[in-house]
């Protein structure tokens, strides 16, 4: 679904990733670990299409990134979603109004996907909070419903930052959870951390690849993990 | 060439849901609005000038350009002989519809503007004036001036050629000026507009990046920042003229005494000329921030 084939980028005449290669096949999870700054967030815009690489090829749903237009990424962010660690709300918008913004900008009926959006506000544990504007959530509310507004449009893949970077740890393994259960509906789970407890909790739960980004390259984690 | 009308129709059958992505609020939605008022306003006066004036020139033009008059300077001994002949030499002239000499009542009506009602017309040597009315073909004002000489040695024609050109072409400008003036109040609020929509769409540039993320297309984005932004051009638009409106009927109305000045309103259907103007501001509003619009979101990473 989404492939990386010897993707370099480089940014302001600094190389931040080199020779990176990477398949995310249907219904598989990953982690992607590393330092801060190591490079997670450049390969997850990369993965979806935000950055174009230097030099290789980015495949999205098999088309080249280079030769997509704006209307063909808008497409393919619809088959994707993303969950960032500052979660980027419209902040006028209510919770629920955010939940369903990709249903508005695809232009469905929300009053047909009244009762799914409904659903997922209760799946993320946000049905009480569904009227209130994003500058009232708590930061793991924030992140719920980021996670809610990533899969509404139910996603090929979901792509995570550091989704539990902004959370304890109760609520760390509440999105872990969701996450999993989102991984055995079949789609496909790619999440950036430095939290290694996190991946070590999770790979008791799910079968998950490890993916280390050091020295500008990615690599298969160890048995450490 | 074939008109593509999709914007337009896209925009009619608007998505009340994506008019919402939008924040409501911000100094652009009333930078809009006043613009799009104080231009509505502007252009009813502009309109009413170019319209004045047309009704002006069209009148020098038409009326004025059938009549000439003939001004006989004599003794007073000679004044009622040089009249009559000169009447009767019009009665021969080809072209000339009727010609008559003006009483001493109307020649003191003629002058009392300019020496008050009490003037002793009666003890001064006024000329005779004689109105000559065209018909369809006209004189030929050369050959007549030249008989008047040969046979009436005090009359003088004049065809107001003279005075009657310049203040038709005074006329043909002040409404041209008018129209310059609207398509300029019409390119200024374009500006205004556009710069409005790309202050709004700078200071939006975390939605846009959100919308983006959540797979929205620009043609989406760009639709929900041109309908905000035609609907205030409109909404400014038409409070402008309604106020513009309603100062020109309190303007002065046509009266014969005020001349040019106090027929500067709108006659007849011509009222309803400037509730044109919020559905052109709207068109004006439209395109100029479907212009900026796609031109920033195709220049935003």
């Amino acid at each position: 679904m989404i492939e990386l084939e010897n993707v370099a980028y480089s940014y302001g005449g600094g190389e931040l990733l080199g020779d990176v290669s990477l398949s995310l096949s249907p219904g598989s999870f990953h982690f992607l670990t590393g330092p801060s700054g190591a490079g997670k967030t450049t390969l997850l815009k990369l993965c979806y299409g935000a950055l174009v690489p230097t030099s290789g090829q980015v495949r999205l749903f098999g088309q080249d990134r280079r030769a997509m237009e704006r209307d063909d990424i808008a497409m393919a962010r619809r088959r994707i979603g993303v969950v960032h660690q500052d979660c980027k709300f419209l902040d006028h918008l209510s919770v629920s109004d955010n939940i369903a913004l990709p249903l508005m900008v695809s232009g469905r009926d929300l009053l047909n996907e009244a009762a799914n959006l409904k659903e997922l506000t209760g799946w993320v544990g946000l049905r009480e909070r569904a009227g209130a504007l994003p500058p009232e959530l708590s930061g793991g509310e924030r992140q719920r419903a980021a996670l809610a507004r990533a899969v509404i449009m139910s996603p090929d893949v979901v792509l995570a930052d550091e989704p539990t970077g902004n959370v304890d740890w109760e609520m760390s393994q509440r999105l872990l959870r969701l996450l999993i259960e989102l991984n055995r509906m079949g789609k496909t789970i790619m999440i950036a951390t430095h939290d290694l407890a996190l991946i070590r909790a999770a790979k008791s739960q799910v079968q998950a690849r490890v993916l280390r980004i050091a020295s500008r390259r990615l690599h298969l984690a160890g048995a450490d993990l | 060439m074939k008109l593509d009308l999709s914007p337009v129709t896209e925009f009619l059958l608007a998505d009340a849901q994506a008019d919402r992505v939008v924040p409501p609020t911000g100094f652009t939605a009333w930078l809009t609005l006043f613009s799009a008022a104080a231009m509505g306003f502007l252009a009813v006066f502009a309109l009413a000038l170019s319209l004045a004036t047309g009704r002006l020139a069209d009148r020098w033009g038409n009326e004025l350009a059938r009549s000439s008059t003939i001004r006989i300077s004599a003794p007073e001994g000679q004044m009622a002989a040089q009249t009559e002949a000169a009447l009767r030499l019009l009665e021969t002239t080809a072209g000339v519809a009727s010609a008559r000499a003006l009483s001493a009542e109307e020649e003191a009506a003629l002058l009392a503007p300019w020496f008050g009602p009490d003037l002793p017309i009666d003890q001064l040597p006024i000329p005779q004036l004689i109105e000559v009315v065209e018909d369809g073909a006209g004189f030929d004002a050369e050959g007549l001036r030249l008989r008047l000489a040969a046979e009436v040695p005090g009359a003088g024609l004049d065809d107001h050629t003279r005075w009657r050109q310049p203040l038709v072409r005074a006329a043909e400008r002040l409404r041209l000026l008018g129209w310059l003036s609207l398509v300029l109040i019409g390119g200024a609020m374009a500006a205004m507009i556009t710069l409005a929509a790309n202050a709004a769409l700078a200071a939006n540039s975390q939605l846009i990046s959100v919308l983006r993320l959540v797979g929205a297309r620009d043609i989406f984005i760009a639709r929900a920042f041109v309908r905000r932004f035609t609907l205030r051009g409109l909404g400014g638009a038409a409070f402008g003229v309604l106020l513009g409106v309603l100062a020109v009927m309190l303007l002065p109305g046509a009266q014969a005494e005020g001349g040019f000045l106090t027929g500067l309103g709108f006659q007849g259907w011509h009222w309803l000329w400037p509730f044109a103007i919020p559905p052109l501001a709207a068109v004006v509003a439209f395109f100029a921030t479907r212009t900026a619009a796609h031109k920033t979101l195709k220049d935003m990473p």
